[in-house]
């Protein structure tokens, strides 16, 4: 059985960059409902028991198992961005993190010109993410609705939620704006270094 | 109704005038070019009269901010291109498919949805259709509660950005698709009777993650079937 992850603060703990009424039905809702879809979706399947990570890499690319993928990745998704965010986030990484950005980007500046870029420039539903390459190369890279980074052998640092549902009570149509502000004040840049390695 | 789809007539029949005037070459008066750029089409109704199944706010932000922010960004794209002056509906089948002009597809297919969508919705609508295309949905489906079913099962089940449809094959029989961001059933060979939008800004306001709610009070109380049995031809 999976279990719909613990938000890893207080559902008002984002405001007002992202607000709590926006928290409760994207973390109690949607993230939910893919947990209950893949719980009633691996039932009697070679992948009931198995990992999310498992179910990931397994059903990726394959046409007939669309609704595993879209489940199990979307959850896979969330997990993964609630981690990304934190209250009194942003600013600018330190470290490690802060030299494979400037190695990568020139500066952070550009770094965070093209993580919104990308970000915001992902049509419909999808993801925009900090990634590693297999040499150890930082990029900005978006991805369609469930689509993860590793099926294209990236290593994802961090992630943006830009499905509508992330932004739209608090923003609307300004796509821009919460992406501009989540990667000012919320990127949580310890999670990145973890990720990093 | 009538008044609005004589407007899209007369927009695509000027626009097609000035294209031709274009390709004419010599001697077009500079007026032409400034006649190019495509509209965007007003909504047929006031931005309250959907309530309470979609709620002023979100017409307003839909039609005044999404759609026209395609329009606005169709005209910045086709600006020296050879779809400059084109009719919409060219631009559609002209970039589709087409992984260069995916900016071009993206943004015409979504004024061409748009533009679908709010005239397949209309105060007071929904109920049974007119007897023509009823008779074609008993023919395919079996029956109209079968039918409304099926359409709205196609419709929610659409993962992620995109559009539900009713539409009619070569054979003229009638079915449901759907169709993702900006994708239109034209490109498959289907003739589109009628939309509903499902990308999440067509409801968040409204229903939040509800989209079934949404859909289903969309086809009860909203769809125009008049627009559809226009379009079944």
């Amino acid at each position: 059985m999976f279990t719909l992850m613990a938000l890893p603060y207080a559902n008002d703990a984002l405001a007002p960059i992202i607000t709590p009424n926006t928290i409760s039905f994207h973390h109690g809702k949607h993230h939910k409902t893919y947990v209950d879809n893949l719980n009633n979706l691996v039932k009697g399947t070679e992948f009931e028991g198995q990992s999310l990570e498992a179910i990931v890499t397994a059903t990726a690319g394959k046409a007939d198992k669309a609704p595993l993928f879209n489940n199990a990745a979307q959850i896979w998704n969330h997990d993964f961005y609630w981690n990304s965010l934190k209250p009194n986030g942003g600013g600018v990484p330190a470290g490690k993190v802060a030299d494979a950005i400037n190695a990568s980007f020139g500066s952070f500046d550009e770094f965070k010109k093209q993580m919104a870029t990308t970000t915001v420039g992902q049509f419909g539903s999808g993801w925009g993410w900090l990634v590693a390459d297999a040499a150890g190369k930082l990029k900005v890279v978006k991805t369609g609705n469930a689509e993860v980074p590793m099926t294209q052998g990236l290593k994802p640092l961090l992630t943006i939620d830009v499905w509508e549902h992330a932004y739209y009570l608090d923003y609307q149509n300004k796509r821009a704006d919460y992406v501009n502000a989540v990667i000012d004040k919320l990127l949580n840049w310890d999670f990145a270094a973890k990720n990093l390695g | 109704m009538q008044a609005n789809g004589s407007a899209i007539t007369r927009r695509h029949f000027l626009q097609s005038a000035a294209a031709g005037v274009a390709l004419a070459g010599i001697g077009a008066p500079a007026f032409v070019r400034g006649a190019a750029p495509l509209a965007h089409q007003p909504l047929p109704y006031a931005e309250g009269a959907l309530a309470p199944v979609i709620g002023a706010q979100t017409v307003g932000i839909h039609w005044g901010r999404h759609h026209k922010f395609y329009v606005d960004n169709l005209n910045k794209l086709v600006i020296g291109t050879p779809f400059e002056g084109q009719p919409l509906d060219k631009i559609v089948m002209g970039t589709a498919g087409k992984a260069d002009q995916q900016a071009l597809f993206n943004n015409a297919g979504q004024i061409w949805n748009h533009d679908f969508y709010w005239q397949s919705l209309k105060p007071g609508g929904g109920g049974k259709p007119p007897a023509k295309l009823a008779k074609k949905i008993d023919e395919a489906f079996g029956n109209f509660d079968e039918f409304r079913k099926q359409f709205a099962a196609m419709t929610v089940s659409q993962f992620g950005s995109g559009w539900g449809w009713l539409v009619a094959d070569g054979a003229g029989k009638l079915k449901v698709v759907k169709t993702a961001n900006a994708e239109v059933p034209m490109t498959q060979g289907l003739k589109p009777l009628v939309t509903i939008d499902v990308w999440e800004h067509a409801y968040y306001l409204d229903y939040q993650n509800k989209r079934a709610d949404y859909v289903n009070a969309l086809i009860d109380k909203l769809l125009n079937w008049e627009f559809a049995e226009k379009n079944l031809g």
